[in-house]
């Protein structure tokens, strides 16, 4: 299994608050792992690292071999728009739009026109167990089915890496394990690679394996051979 | 898993043949460890014999299989009695993961990378767990659920037990 994404010795401050001191974390292409530990630990900060969203102070951001830490801004956008997918646990679905018009947002951002991304868009549904509500706007959707949206917007334009940063969080465990089921499923099928942020362990049950962030450094424990 | 009320509950269904009962029990409850047949007709003979189950329709000179067993009122109370009793909570980590934590402690060995080793072979179990659930039946999914939830409840045992080492330590060390 070749590495797609890593990070080398990251460290990132907000202003005086330290939030990573050397973090690393190197994830296979096509692999799903969970990323756990305490709160306040850094684990969403070690993603938008990851995801080119924020800069590191130090240490490396690898993607494909490139280094993200050192790129521009625009190409840091543009790497986060065509090659990866996001799913947070709130308010991602873009009020004025139909469900359909937000799954299909990732495509229009990347010039697939109109007509083909909500064609694209609109398979979704049925496999969501979404099929009618594709001209619903988020207000219209209960919070599981808005986040079913959200994933198929993360999902749709089949990233290589998925970065997903509690899922799940608002969501009762039936449906929690519902959207994990199809995270999974669909990101097999694709092949994209997964970065799943949870503190849930059932949730992290899903993925192939855990690292755990304490104190904004990563614990890999070792593999133990199945 | 009661082998002797299981059975007397599949009988509560109607009567069977000790075949029957053996293929029901391990569709339901066997789980990957069948029910030797052997363990089946010594159970049903020792139901019969407390009375709980007769026997009807034994042809002459036939094997054990050919025997069909019915559940009595005493065996009916039985059941109904045991269904409607709560099972024992069960304090599982109060054995065997809360001994080694506190002898570690006592011992001054490394208590949280013990506490680290269990979180990771728990989660190994439940990633186990949580295949065979994408994988199987809605019978396999509960069971799998049902260990996924005792093992998520350890875990966070596991969590709360590691951020509180240092009091710990000082209590069980004087
Ligand atoms: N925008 C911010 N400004 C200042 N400090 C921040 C900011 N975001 C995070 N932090 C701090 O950085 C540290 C790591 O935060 P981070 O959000 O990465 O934690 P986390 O592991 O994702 O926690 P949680 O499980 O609660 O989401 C914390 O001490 C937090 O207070
Ligand atoms: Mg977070």
């Amino acid at each position: 299994m070749s590495v797609v994404i890593e990070a080398r010795d990251v460290e990132f401050s907000f202003g005086q608050t330290p939030a990573l001191r050397g973090a690393s974390l190197a994830v296979d292409a096509g692999e799903i792992v969970a990323v756990m530990g305490p709160s306040g630990s850094g684990k969403s900060t070690l993603l938008h690292c990851l995801a080119g969203i924020l800069v590191p102070d130090s240490g490396e951001i690898l993607f494909d071999g490139a280094k993200v830490h050192a790129m521009a801004e625009t190409e840091r956008s543009s790497l986060r728009r065509d090659r990866f997918g996001f799913v947070f646990q709130f308010g991602q679905l873009v009020p004025e739009l139909t469900a359909a018009e937000n799954v299909a947002l990732p495509m229009l951002l990347s010039g697939v026109r109109r007509t083909e991304a909500l064609r694209r868009a609109y398979t979704w549904f049925e496999r969501l167990g979404l099929d009618g509500m594709q001209q619903r706007r988020s207000g219209e959707l209960s919070g599981g089915q808005a986040q079913r949206v959200a994933l198929a917007r993360g999902l749709v334009a089949e990233p290589q890496v998925l970065f997903a940063d509690e899922p799940t969080g608002a969501l009762d465990s039936l449906t929690g394990e519902q959207v994990m089921d199809l995270l999974v499923g669909a990101a097999r099928e694709q092949g994209t690679t997964v970065i799943l942020v949870t503190h849930e362990a059932r949730i992290a049950a899903y993925a192939d394996r855990e690292v755990m962030v304490r104190d904004g450094r990563v614990n890999a424990p070792d593999r133990i051979a199945s | 898993m009661s082998v002797p009320l299981t059975l007397l509950g599949l009988l509560e269904r109607e009567p069977s043949h000790g075949y029957d009962l053996k293929r029901d029990y391990d569709a339901f409850f066997g789980r990957g460890k069948p029910l030797p047949f052997g363990q089946v007709y010594s159970t049903l003979s020792r139901l019969a014999r407390d009375g709980k189950v007769v026997i009807s329709d034994v042809a002459p000179g036939s094997g054990p299989d050919r025997k069909r067993y019915i559940i009595t009122d005493v065996g009916a109370t039985e059941v109904e009695q045991w269904l409607t009793q709560p099972v024992d909570p069960e304090p599982h980590l109060q054995t065997v993961l809360f001994a080694k934590v506190v002898l570690a402690l006592m011992l001054d060995r490394p208590a949280a990378e013990y506490l680290d080793t269990q979180r990771s072979a728990h989660l190994h179990r439940m990633r186990e767990l949580t295949e065979i659930k994408r994988a199987g039946s809605l019978v396999d999914a509960l069971l799998a659920d049902h260990g996924l939830y005792h093992l998520e409840a350890d875990l966070r045992w596991i969590e709360m037990t590691g951020a509180r080492l240092d009091a710990l330590r000082k209590e069980v060390r004087r």
